[in-house]
C-alpha cells in the first residue's frame, strides 16, 4: 500500500481528501438544516415576536421571558396572577391561575404555555426557566441585590 | 501511530493503563461527588437540587465526548484502516451511551422541581435524545459488523461512515441553546469565562476529570475484552477448518 509504482496518489491520501470533502459536505448540510430550523426550533416565542407578528388569538403557543419587577399580582381569589413578561424590546401581560413553580419569582426568566386572548396572554402551564448563573445561597459573596432578593424570600 | 497498530503492543499497555484509570478515576468521583453533597452550600434559587449538577453535567460532556471519540475512531479507520480503530469505536459506544442516559435521567429529575415539569421538547433536549438513539443504532450497527468479520471489513466501514455522520449531532446539541429559544438554560462555561460560582465550579470540574478517567478505564477495558473476543473466535474458525 505504502509504495506506488505509478506515481500517482497513495489509496491512502485518496481517502483522506475523500473522507474531507464529505466532512465539509456533511457540515454544510448541517448548518444549512440548523439554518432552515431557527424559527421552527425554537421553543417559546419572546415578547418582540409576538408584538411584532401576532399570532392568531386562541392558537396554542408558549411565551418566553423575564418576569419583569414589580409587576407580579395576585388576584383577591388568591390563585390568579398577573404578571408582565418582557425582554428588554417589547412587554406582554400574561395572567395565570394554578399553582406556580418554586423557581418561579420576579426578574427570573419563565416560560408561559397559553395563547392570546385580546393584548393579554392567557397562560394554562408556567415552567421557570433557570438562567446560566450558579450562586450559592451565602450572603458573604452576593451583591446588595440578590441578597435582598433573598431577604425577600426568606421572609 | 502504527506503533500501537501490533495488539500485543497495545495490550501490554492497556494492562497497567486500565487499573490505573479506573482506580483514579473511581476516587477522584467519588472524592468530588461526596464533596458536592456534603460540603456544598445550597443554590440561591435551585437550593439543594444544584447537587445533580455535579452528575449531569460531567454526564453530557462525556456522552459528547463518547461521539467524539467514535467520530475520530471512524476517519482513523476510514483512511488509515487502522486495526485498533474499529474496536476503539466500538468500545467507546456503551460507555458513552450510558453517559448519555445518565444525563437525560438526572436532568428529568432536576428539571422537575426546578423548572415544573420532567420532559420538554427543546432544542437541548431533543438533539441529546437523539444522540441517545444515535448510540443504540451504532451498538446495533457495530455489534453485526462484528458478526460479520468473516464477510471481510465491509461491515466496519459502514459503522464508521455512520459514525462519522452521526457526530453532525455533537455541533448542533452544543450550539441549540444558542441558535434556538430552549428552557435549557445557555452555557454556563464559555471560553475562559464561568457563570458558575467557584464554590460549585471547582467539585464539577474534578468530577468531570474523575468522570473521564473512568470513561478512558472502561474504553480500555472494552477494547481488551472485543480483542480477546475475536482472537477467541479466530482461533475457533481456525479449529474448524482443520
Amino acid at each position: 500500500m505504502s509504495s506506488n509504482p505509478s506515481g500517482g496518489i497513495k489509496p491512502k491520501h485518496q481517502r483522506l481528501v475523500l473522507i474531507i470533502v464529505a466532512l465539509v459536505a456533511l457540515v454544510g448540510a448541517g448548518l444549512l438544516a440548523a439554518y432552515a430550523l431557527s424559527n421552527q426550533a425554537s421553543y417559546f416565542y419572546v415578547p418582540a415576536d409576538l408584538v411584532k407578528a401576532p399570532p392568531e388569538q386562541g392558537r396554542a403557543i408558549r411565551l418566553g421571558g423575564m418576569v419583569e419587577k414589580g409587576s407580579l399580582k395576585t388576584r383577591s381569589d388568591g390563585i390568579t396572577i398577573d404578571f408582565i413578561v418582557g425582554d428588554g424590546k417589547a412587554r406582554v401581560p400574561v395572567r395565570y391561575t394554578g399553582i406556580t413553580p418554586d423557581l418561579f419569582v420576579e426578574a427570573s426568566g419563565v416560560v408561559a404555555e397559553g395563547r392570546m386572548e385580546g393584548q393579554t396572554f392567557v397562560a394554562d402551564n408556567l415552567l421557570a426557566k433557570h438562567d446560566e448563573n450558579y450562586v450559592p445561597r451565602q450572603m458573604g459573596d452576593m451583591t446588595p441585590e440578590q441578597a435582598k432578593q433573598v431577604v425577600a424570600e426568606t421572609q | 501511530m502504527h506503533g500501537f497498530a501490533n495488539p500485543a503492543r497495545f495490550l501490554r499497555l492497556a494492562r497497567w493503563m486500565m487499573p490505573l484509570l479506573l482506580v483514579s478515576g473511581l476516587l477522584l468521583s467519588m472524592g468530588a461527588l461526596l464533596y458536592g453533597i456534603l460540603v456544598v452550600p445550597p443554590d440561591r434559587l435551585m437550593g439543594e437540587t444544584v447537587r445533580i449538577m455535579f452528575i449531569h453535567v460531567p454526564a453530557a460532556w462525556l456522552g459528547m465526548a463518547g461521539w467524539s471519540t467514535i467520530a475520530i475512531a471512524s476517519i482513523v479507520e476510514l483512511v488509515w484502516r487502522h486495526p485498533l480503530a474499529a474496536i476503539a469505536g466500538r468500545a467507546a459506544a456503551v460507555p458513552g451511551a450510558t453517559f448519555t442516559a445518565i444525563c437525560l435521567a438526572t436532568g428529568s429529575i432536576w428539571a422537575r422541581p426546578t423548572w415544573g415539569t420532567w420532559w420538554v421538547w427543546d432544542g437541548r433536549l431533543t438533539s441529546f435524545l437523539v444522540l441517545l438513539f444515535l448510540y443504540f443504532g451504532y451498538i446495533a450497527l457495530s455489534g453485526a459488523a462484528q458478526r460479520d468479520m468473516a464477510g471481510g471489513g465491509g461491515g466496519n466501514r459502514i459503522t464508521a461512515i455512520f459514525g462519522l455522520v452521526g457526530a453532525i449531532n455533537i455541533p448542533i446539541i452544543n450550539r441549540s441553546v444558542v441558535w434556538w429559544n430552549s428552557l435549557h438554560q445557555p452555557p454556563s462555561i464559555t471560553a475562559g469565562k464561568s457563570a458558575i460560582d467557584g464554590t460549585f465550579l471547582w467539585p464539577l470540574l474534578i468530577a468531570a476529570i474523575g468522570f473521564s478517567l473512568i470513561f478512558g478505564g472502561v474504553v480500555i477495558a472494552r477494547m481488551r475484552t472485543l480483542l480477546a473476543d475475536i482472537q477467541a473466535e479466530a482461533r475457533l474458525r481456525r479449529k474448524a477448518m482443520a
